[in-house]
């Protein structure tokens, strides 16, 4: 394949419409006589719910239904949860709720009405009467019993797991030393720019319902809405419009997509919801949410030789689509960059009263790699050796890979050390360490954080998957020789209208602007699982890559009938397929076929073959569609599908190192450098990685140093607002220092690995490794996040 | 996110705004550049029953000297003021707080007539107004009256203003001789607003001991107020460090600080403490 557009910095394309303001959100699709929707939502974070009185708000000026769950008892399914674990218990939740609430934001009622005002004005005119209960927030409290918020079940104890390879009790007993720490994963918000939004539309005619909804998954969304309001499959259509920004969040089926597509089935009107910012806080699901206890064992040397990881995962009240499956995935990337002979994880995973934990940008990988990058800088504190040496010595060298680890992974490809060469060589680090030990002698509080990480992408092969870890992709070429790629991945920020565009692009040999990729309409788009897991790139793109040879397969039959000859004689360059020694004079145009708004309209004219030793892919299209000089054997038209199944997962990796100076009268941190050189394999775009990387450490930031939500301890939440919930502004912000290795994934032909969620990985060990290395004089060996200037001062206080 | 019904009413003048706002004073809210207002009323914090919009007057925003005054109009935005070339040379206390306010979008739009009458006890403007010794000047059905800044904050988001007054203008005396000035803030990472705030106005003799000093501390409190214990524990002296010091330390003298999430009320006291010190020696070193 020739490579003009892959591997270049291409600026993308989607972002003229976006930054003019023309592209269109759910928001910006208006339908005549759309009704509106506003939610009443729990106000207490577990309570009974005695009776509830609409009377009010159905008099109200424009209402024309309120609905509670009394309405949808039986009508309209459970809010599904994919995660099959054994003994799993499944709370059944339901989009509005019965007898009970769980959690702050939990949907009482769905008030709607003319306009969104009056929907909103009458929502306060719904009376619920409360029976306030005593709320379990803590969730090692809500593993030990006590209160128990669902009460068919016996505890609060949504499942326990305990997985891993090796004698892990065998292997902490051999070790020199064993260091145990506790560790906690703040609840985070994803906080998507744009918040959910659905519009549903039904017509009772044709019996057709069409949801658009700012969501990940536009097919499975699909299937499961066909399930949930019992309408068949084919007579649901799903467009996910522009996104703005998901980061997993709306890698779900939430209760209020399904709800409104059956308000819409019931009233025969389209009826349109926007998630406010509070509802997005409150009951959009949340991330990370873990306290875990590490234990871990090695020699004296550095040399890891066991790995223990207890951990109680805070699910919240119910499961959304995959809460019960983030700690199973913590599991799975335990063993990090390293060598580790015995790895155990034991979960215990437990409801709380607050929103579902799902997944949020990383997705239990970011607790994983924090677990053991933590791990790591504990033993080389322990045994006083360099946090980049020990990291060092645990890694497998290149040609171990593939490499087999603890938790049962393989992974595919990786050179960890050259990805730590090149970061501690672009810091200058030995130099750093000095200035570092210059500047404490001077009092200065000078940290260096450190993270060798190890990330799971290209989820994944079916096998591993809950529906489907396949991709598919459809690539036709027009009568006018125009490009559509209709890929099954669901872009929402990540650009690859633009990249698989490169790729489709060079491997058809066609100009850029001729391609145009088409996402996120079930109804113009074959089956796809979407976009989420950096799998896209990985596993779509590769999608796209199979689709255009196989269509170039047909190409290349045409193209040798039309030019009487035989078809292993043809090369294929430039778009053109070509007989031997063609010459210049002989080739032809290489104009467009019909060039678009110039060509009168009416029959299209056929390719003059007379005398011609080359034809480009687009006038083989345009013959292929007239049809009048095709091989016999051969269908009409020029289009083909693939639908890509992986047969691994890929490993990308990297190194981030962080400098901070904390001060030391306020406790503020500041940055001083970040470096990162993260290998993701090979490079479509250096634009959209380096775009991808910023965004995740960005969020690490954010998760390291300012954002938690909080619930207090009667489970309200506290953090309910941006004036509360802290997300890192652009001054927080250091100047990213980014450099790359490339190790091709041997699992894919694009030699792709994926890269959405390597900063939000490994970004965060670095940082708070950095902070607890400069408070290290103070004997600091761990800080729990977000580290906020107040711990900071009050450790550099109580020295004194 | 979606407010409340309300009327809107836009007066060209401030004598028709002051006659509007007399119909209803209780149902009614002035509105300004609306960056307080607005997201109340989107949250249903606050609900009027009519806004009576005074960006719009034309004559309500102006940044101007009179003789040794300066009179700034309510409407004039934290932008103008940051900006402002005249204020940079005669009062850089201003422009170096409004620079510390929010982000460039609320600065554009947000007034400081509406941020002193809102009142907000994590507010920049009013540790400004305190420490430079500012006169309000608020219009009423009545007439006019005039007081002292400090005197303007009541309580928590309570001013003097009576039921049908506007913030009509500020009023500064220009500094005079061997002044500095300086805004140490302590911004909150979520909302913006200071965590704690020390505005510092100091001038000094001839010998470099400090002739004047008047602070204004905004955040740390239930309103913004002036710390009287420690500008007296400045004045008359060298501002050395032990001086410097021994005056931050009283920064929090008589006041129930605040405490939250972020900052507990015993760090809050000591980031005062260590703001309040490095504004002291920051205005001091200009006036020098």
């Amino acid at each position: 394949m020739a490579t003009k557009y892959v591997g270049q910095r291409v600026k993308r394309t989607e972002d003229p419409r976006l930054i003019k303001g023309l592209a269109h959100y759910v928001d910006d699709i208006r339908l005549p006589d759309t009704l509106h929707v506003c939610f009443v939502r729990s106000i207490y974070p577990h309570a009974r719910i005695n009776s509830i009185d609409t009377s009010a708000a159905l008099a109200a000026p424009g209402v024309v239904a309120v609905y509670t769950g009394k309405d949808i008892a039986g009508k309209l399914g459970p809010v599904p949860c994919a995660s099959a674990l054994p003994d799993l218990k499944v709370p059944d939740f339901r989009a509005l709720a019965g007898d009970k609430v769980l959690f702050v934001g939990h949907p009482i009622a769905a008030v709607v009405a003319t306009d969104r005002y009056a929907a909103r004005d009458a929502v306060d005119l719904v009376m619920v009467d409360y029976e306030d209960l005593p709320a379990v927030v803590d969730v090692e409290e809500a593993a030990k019993g006590g209160t128990v918020i669902h009460e068919n079940f016996a505890d609060n104890i949504a499942y326990k797991m305990t997985a891993g390879e090796g004698d892990i009790d065998a292997s902490l007993g051999a070790a020199d030393r064993v260091v145990k720490q506790r560790i906690l994963h703040s609840r985070l918000a994803p906080i998507a720019m744009e918040p959910r939004g659905v519009l549903a539309r039904y017509f009772p005619g044709e019996e057709e319902l069409t949801v658009w909804s700012s969501t990940q998954i536009p097919h499975l969304l699909r299937t499961q809405l066909a399930l949930m309001i019992g309408i068949p499959e084919n007579k649901l259509r799903v467009i996910t419009p522009e996104v703005g920004g998901g980061f997993g969040s709306k890698l779900n089926v939430y209760g209020e997509e399904a709800l409104l597509g059956w308000i819409s089935v019931q009233l025969g009107k389209p009826v349109k919801w926007i998630e406010t910012r509070r509802e997005n806080i409150q009951a959009t699901i949340h991330g990370r949410g873990q306290v875990g206890y590490i234990e871990i064992g090695f020699k004296n040397d550095g040399t890891i030789t066991g790995l223990r990881y207890n951990v109680f995962a805070d699910l919240g009240a119910y499961h959304q689509l995959l809460t019960p499956a983030i700690p199973t995935l913590t599991g799975l990337m335990l063993s990090g960059a390293y060598k580790i002979p015995a790895i155990q994880i034991n979960i215990t995973a437990c409801f709380t009263n607050k929103m579902a934990t799902d997944a949020y940008r990383g997705a239990g990988r970011p607790e994983a790699t924090y677990v053991v990058e933590r791990a790591m800088d504990l033993v080389a504190a322990e045994l006083g050796i360099d946090a980049a040496e020990v990291r060092r010595r645990n890694f497998p060298a290149a040609n171990e890979f593939p490499f087999h680890t603890a938790t049962g992974l393989d992974y595919d490809s990786g050179n960890y050390e050259a990805a730590l060469d090149k970061a501690q060589q672009i810091i200058g680090y030995a130099k750093l360490r000095e200035e570092q030990k210059k500047a404490r002698d001077e009092g200065r509080l000078i940290g260096i954080g450190v993270s060798t990480y190890v990330e799971i992408c290209a989820l994944g092969p079916s096998a591993a998957m809950p529906a489907g870890g396949w991709e598919s992709a459809t690539v036709r070429i027009e009568p006018t020789g125009k490009v559509t790629v209709l890929t099954g991945a669901s872009p929402h920020g990540q650009g690859q209208e633009t990249s698989f565009a490169q790729i489709a692009a060079d491997e058809l040999g066609v100009d850029l602007k001729d391609v145009t990729v088409i996402h996120g309409d079930t109804g113009i788009v074959q089956y796809g699982i979407g976009t989420f897991g950096s799998r896209a790139t990985a596993v779509g793109g590769t999608a796209v890559l199979i689709a255009i040879q196989k269509l170039k397969e047909k190409a290349q039959k045409i193209a040798a009938h039309m030019l009487q000859a035989d078809a292993s004689r043809l090369s294929f360059e430039g778009g053109r397929y070509s007989l031997p020694a063609a010459s210049a004079a002989a080739v032809g145009s290489s104009d467009p076929v019909v060039p678009v708004g110039e060509a009168p309209a009416g029959a299209l004219p056929e390719p003059e073959t007379e005398g011609r030793t080359s034809l480009t892919i687009q006038e083989i299209a345009l013959a292929a569609h007239i049809a009048k000089d095709i091989p016999p054997d051969t269908e009409p038209g020029l289009s083909a599908t693939y639908f890509f199944e992986p047969k691994n997962f890929t490993f990308p990796f990297g190194t981030h190192i962080a400098v901070v100076e904390v001060d030391r009268d306020t406790g503020d941190i500041k940055f001083q450098r970040y470096v990162a050189v993260d290998d993701c394999g090979k490079v479509i775009n250096p634009l959209l990685v380096d775009g991808q990387v910023h965004g995740g450490i960005v969020q690490s930031i954010g998760q390291a140093l300012y954002e938690e939500v909080v619930y207090d301890e009667q489970g309200q939440l506290v953090t309910g607002t941006l004036m509360d919930y802290a997300l890192p502004r652009a001054s927080h912000i250091p100047n990213f220092e980014l450099d790359r290795t490339e190790t091709p994934s041997p699992v894919n032909p694009l030699g792709v690995k994926g890269v959405g969620e390597a900063g939000t990985i490994g970004a965060t060990p670095a940082i708070v490794g950095a902070v607890v290395d400069a408070l290290a004089p103070f004997g600091v060996k761990h800080l729990d996040m977000p580290i906020r200037p107040e711990s900071v001062w009050k450790i550099i206080n109580s020295s004194h | 996110m979606i407010p409340a019904q309300f009327d809107y009413q836009v007066p060209a003048t401030l004598e028709e705004a002051i006659n509007l706002l007399a119909q209803d004073p209780d149902g009614t809210k002035v509105l300004a550049g609306g960056h307080s207002l607005i997201p109340a009323m989107k949250l249903r914090l606050a609900q009027p029953q009519r806004l009576i919009d005074i960006a719009r007057i034309r004559d309500l925003s102006y940044i101007r000297e009179d003789g040794n005054v300066i009179l700034i109009g309510a409407t004039a935005t934290h932008y103008e003021l940051e900006s402002s070339d005249l204020l940079r040379n005669i009062c850089p206390l201003l422009p170096d707080c409004a620079r510390s306010i929010g982000d460039v979008q609320v600065r554009n739009k947000g007034t400081i007539g509406g941020s002193l009458a809102h009142c907000d006890p994590a507010g920049d403007w009013p540790a400004a107004a305190i420490a430079l010794n500012a006169d309000v000047v608020l219009a009423g059905p009545g007439g006019e009256r005039t007081m002292k800044a400090e005197d303007f904050f009541v309580d928590l988001m309570t001013t003097a203003l009576e039921p049908g007054e506007i913030l009509r203008e500020v009023r500064i005396a220009k500094p005079q001789g061997k002044f500095g000035h300086a805004y140490q803030k302590a911004p909150h990472p979520a909302s913006g607003f200071a965590v704690v705030g020390v505005a510092a106005n100091i001038t000094l003799n001839a010998d470099g001991s400090c002739a004047t000093a008047s602070l204004g501390v905004t955040g740390v409190g239930n309103k913004a107020y002036r710390p009287a214990g420690a500008e007296a524990a400045l004045v008359g002296k060298k501002l050395d460090d032990q001086t410097v010091a021994a005056a931050a330390a009283k920064i929090a003298d008589g006041i129930d600080v605040n405490g939250d999430l972020y900052a507990s009320s015993e760090y809050r006291k000591h980031l005062a403490t260590v703001h309040a010190a490095r504004a002291i020696k920051a205005a001091a070193g200009k006036a020098s």
